[in-house]
């Protein structure tokens, strides 16, 4: 049955993109568009005194130019995160009497084209009055200046999680070790910006909204109540959109704005984000400073984990700002068995952009906290980092694995994927070959990464708007079949992927099944691409609104075939008795394209005297709707809004091999191998790209990118000349490998890999720097390991 | 002051106007509608607006259309050869050298460069020829291997 599932399909969206013929937001061209720039905060805090706008409107050219006192009636920027006795600050789009961070928009203007609209910026004039800034999230929560008067202090949130006696697990340890563990701020730079288009039309009272965003459909309602304009007049487009990582898995106010002044202004508007714009203004990741304490016997046993954490959320709650911190609480288990797990949360207010999803989004830095521990034991203890690990993994049998943290892990082998990288790596002859190495003098260091990820995310329990996603699947009068994802792909390749799984579930051609996503005035409510989501929830919704279709259309062939529908299978694009036979006799038949229909008026459907029918004759019966089974609704379509039970948690390992380079301190790497289960796969080659693509995000982290803020709170990594990303030259080869350990929470096996390589690699690299330094007796670095402070180490 | 400027585009002469301030990303974005050809970080750095200037690879976000006036371009809309796709572009479908897309156009157009210059290259040449372009889905891996494809084509 399975012609494509699990084969290495090339990607159906592919040629518009490499032709240079697809459609990002930018590349959308209405007639007589207006162009919106912004005026930036160029502090971090500070009180507005006045805004004169009188020179920016007299330039040639410009249109309008609105402040903070013309948007009153569009609503706060929406924080989706419910927490007990969180502080919510009002997030309006334009600042009001103060400016909290530096790129808050304070003005927005308009003009005829980009050019004139960004020259007019340069013309607003903005009064302020400085205000002391606060950039230390420790020093945040202790006390010195308040960023909101009114909230008395600038702790939004303390939370406490976790089960089991901590204090005691701790106290009966034999050993107590403890680690101050930063996890710095990161920009997720998704190559195409955020951009809006907007186009009102006044007479129809309809808005549409086009938008790079991960969220179509949570955008349009979120919008909608902003705007307020009713969410049925509102359709939000996604065209193609040039990456998110969890960046576009938000509502920003540039979003409601466009939306808003499309409809004073009666015509398109259109902001395209400048990369400056997108460092200061679009979300960030991370940004946590933790002290983790692990409790372990003497033989590596652990017996319990604490982690208090200081969460740096920034001036404002974006969406999600405030759970992330959360996600990290619930993934400090790790893969292990800790009977007492404990985090403690204080999510503090900074004069900074917020933080909110980035790729992993909580995590990487449970992961980290979590596997940096496991190596600071075989540190304490003299035991191989491996074999920690190996003593804590919960075996095969015990899943579902209820963690102290709360969750009932689905499935996993996490020894077997050990024993593979350990394998492919060589271990034993590594861990040789470094002592050889180390006698003459060279630092090799090999780190490990033991990790488990939750994904698929998730029961609507868990979830802030919805944890589930939607299917349509429809067979048109002339057999082509449509889906209609409410996943909202962008780059992962679920056109692909999603026409896998409709076409062998059909036993139609590939090339007959088209994809769509991304309209909300096309495509029945979805949720969105994030958190590992797609496959494991939206290609499962794919796959039984197929089943749900089929259901029907044997239905009635059996009926037009005068059989019983018993009697007839679905097997290469037809209904058949023969098809039938050969199911039972665990034969397949081949697949077969549709076909092009008859070109003219549409054909009546011959079924008269027939063996078997094609599903194009089947589709046509169901439209033309003449002879169908009593109480059959006419149309070949259906829809299914699938709800997983629980989350997937895919895992594996990962084994960094570094040199370090005496002179310079320089980070080599010699190896890296990666052994990822994501459950069942559906497109291996995509697959390895999102591994490959999460890793060397992880490298970034590990040794280039950083957010800095300086002690004033002024933003000094503002554009990617000072923000390093990796190149290709920066990164090994990366040798893959899977194991395979089906998800038992959707039928199709998958657990979702999107995040894997950003949460799974970052302390396998720190892990490998640091044992190559060991013999200076390092035992932590913090992220990013950057060449001077290896130089110092080796030099000091 | 506009300023005349006579140029071709993927095989096609253009005579146009234009301020001198005019980015040449925004002349054959804007004013030819050539919008394959993307802007990704305003300091020359992500390599996402690449084109071919007299058969250079050129960061066209750094241009300004003026300084191409009498110069022969080809952009990411030029490389197909009557509906054939050029081996490189071959290549990224096959190895699945893009995920958005968004950094491909350059990306295919720099790596055409690498190429032209060494028929031949190894992993780390084709890893150093690509330095000047960001890509933030594949790790590049994929990409090494669309471009080694396109190779031995």
């Amino acid at each position: 049955m399975a012609k494509y599932v699990g084969q290495r399909v090339k990607r159906t969206e592919d040629p518009r993109l490499i032709k240079g013929l697809a459609h990002y937001v930018d590349d959308i061209r209405l007639p007589d568009t207006l162009h919106v720039a912004f005026v930036r905060s160029v502090y971090p805090h500070a009180r507005i005194n006045s805004i004169d706008t009188s020179e920016a409107i007299k330039a040639a050219g410009v249109v309008a130019v609105y402040t903070g006192k013309d948007v009153a009636a569009i609503g706060p920027v929406p924080c989706a995160s419910a927490l007990p006795g969180l502080k919510v600050p009002d997030y309006r789009v334009l600042a009001q009497e103060k400016v909290y961070f530096v790129g808050q928009p304070v003005a927005a203007v308009v003009a005829r084209d980009a050019y004139t609209a960004r020259d007019a910026v340069d013309l607003v004039m903005v009064d302020y009055d400085e205000l002391p800034a606060v950039v230390d999230v420790e020093a945040a929560a202790k006390g010195g200046p308040v960023i909101y008067e009114n909230f008395g202090d600038n702790i939004a949130y303390k939370l406490t999680a976790g089960e089991g006696d901590i204090e005691a697990a701790l106290a009966a340890s034999d050993h107590r070790i403890k680690q101050r563990i930063v996890h710095q701020r990161l920009a997720p730079i998704a190559m195409e910006g955020r951009g809006v288009l907007a186009r009102y039309f006044p007479g129809e009272e309809e808005l549409t909204i086009w938008s790079s965003t991960q969220i179509p459909h949570l955008l349009r309602t979120q919008l909608a109540l902003m705007i307020g304009i009713p969410e049925n007049k509102l359709r939000v487009i996604t065209p193609e959109v040039g990456g998110g990582f969890g960046s576009k898995l938000n509502v920003y106010a540039e979003e409601a704005l466009l939306g808003w002044i499309s409809m004073q202004l009666g015509k398109p508007v259109k902001w395209i984000e400048g990369r400056r714009e997108n460092i200061q203004a679009t979300i960030h990741g991370r940004g946590q400073v933790g002290y983790v304490e692990i409790g372990c016997k003497s033989d590596g046993t652990i017996t319990g984990l604490r982690y208090d954490v200081f969460a740096d959320l920034g001036a404002y709650h974006q969406l999600l700002t405030p759970a992330i911190p959360t996600l990290t609480g619930l993934m400090l288990s790790g893969s292990y068995r800790i009977p007492a797990i404990q985090i403690n949360v204080t999510g503090c207010f900074t004069n900074k952009m917020s933080t909110d999803a980035y790729r992993g989004a909580g995590r990487p830095e449970a992961t980290y906290v979590v596997e940096r521990s496991m190596d600071l034991v075989a540190a304490q203890l003299g035991i191989d980092p491996a074999e920690v690990r190996r003593k804590n993994f919960p075996a095969p049998n015990q899943f579902p694995f209820h963690t102290a943290t709360g969750l009932n892990y689905d499935s996993g082998n996490y020894e077997a994927a050990l024993d593979k990288a350990q394998e492919m790596i060589g271990y034993a002859a590594l861990r040789e070959e470094q002592k050889k190495a180390r006698a003459a003098g060279r630092l090799l260091g090999i780190g490990i990464s033991t990790y488990v990820e939750i994904c698929a995310l998730g029961p609507s329990q868990a979830m802030p708007a919805g944890g589930w996603e939607s299917a349509t699947v429809r067979i048109e009068p002339t057999g082509k079949v449509t889906v209609l994802t409410g996943a909202s792909p962008h780059g992962q390749g679920q056109e692909t992927s999603f026409a896998q799984i409709a076409a062998d579930e059909l036993g139609v051609d590939l090339n007959d099944v088209t994809v769509i996503h991304g309209d909300t005035g096309i495509v029945q409510y979805g949720i969105g691409t994030f958190g590992s989501r797609a496959t494991a929830v939206g290609g499962t919704a794919v796959l039984i609104a197929v089943q749900k279709l089929k259901e029907k259309a044997n239905k009635i062939a059996a009926h037009l075939l005068k059989v019983d529908a018993a009697s007839i299978a679905f097997a290469g694009g037809r209904y058949s008795r023969a098809a039938a036979a050969a199911a039972a006799a665990g034969e397949s038949e081949p697949v077969v394209p549709v076909g092009e229909a008859p070109a003219g008026a549409l054909p009546e459907p011959d079924t008269e005297g027939k063996s078997g029918l094609t599903i194009q004759e089947v589709a046509l019966a169901a439209h033309v709707a003449k002879d169908l089974p009593p109480d059959t609704e006419p149309g070949l379509s259906a829809t299914y809004f699938f709800e997983p039970k629980n989350f997937t948690f895919p895992f594996g390992t990962h084994i960094a091999v570094v040199e370090i380079d005496r002179e310079t301190g320089d980070v080599k790497f010699l190896r890296y191998v990666a052994v990822d289960d994501c459950g069942k796969v559906i497109n291996p080659m995509l697959v390895d790209g999102q591994l490959q693509g999460g890793i060397v995000q992880s490298i970034g982290q590990a040794l280039y990118e950083e957010v800095v803020y300086d002690d004033q709170g002024q933003l000094v990594t503002g554009s990617l000349m000072d923000y390093a990303l990796p190149r290709a030259a920066h990164v090994p080869w990366l040798e893959l490998a899977r194991t395979e350990t089906p998800s038992p929470v959707n039928p199709l096996g998958v657990k979702g890999v999107g995040e894997a390589g950003t949460i799974g690699a970052t302390p396998a690299i720190v892990g490998a720097i640091v044992d190559a330094l060991s013999p200076f007796g390092v035992k932590h670095l913090d992220m990013p390991v950057k060449p001077e402070a290896v130089w110092r180490i080796i030099n000091a | 002051m506009k300023k005349a400027i006579s140029l071709s585009v993927n095989g096609i002469s253009q005579q146009d106007e234009v301020e001198p301030r005019l980015l040449l990303v925004h002349y054959l974005r804007d004013v030819l509608g050539l919008t394959g050809t993307h802007i990704g970080c305003e300091t020359s750095l992500c390599g996402a607006c690449t084109i071919l200037v007299d058969g250079q690879a050129v960061k066209s976000c750094t241009m300004l259309a003026v300084q191409a006036d009498g110069s022969e371009i080809t952009t990411i809309e030029g490389l197909t050869n009557n509906g054939e796709l050029h081996p490189m572009q071959e290549g990224f479908w096959e190895r699945h050298g893009l995920q958005c897309g968004y950094c491909t156009p350059g990306m295919i157009m720099a790596a055409t460069q690498i190429l032209d210059r060494n028929s031949s290259p190894s992993r780390e040449e084709i890893r150093h020829g690509l330095e000047g372009n960001l890509c933030r889905c594949t790790g590049y891996q994929h990409i090494v291997e669309a471009v080694e494809y396109a190779a031995k084509k």
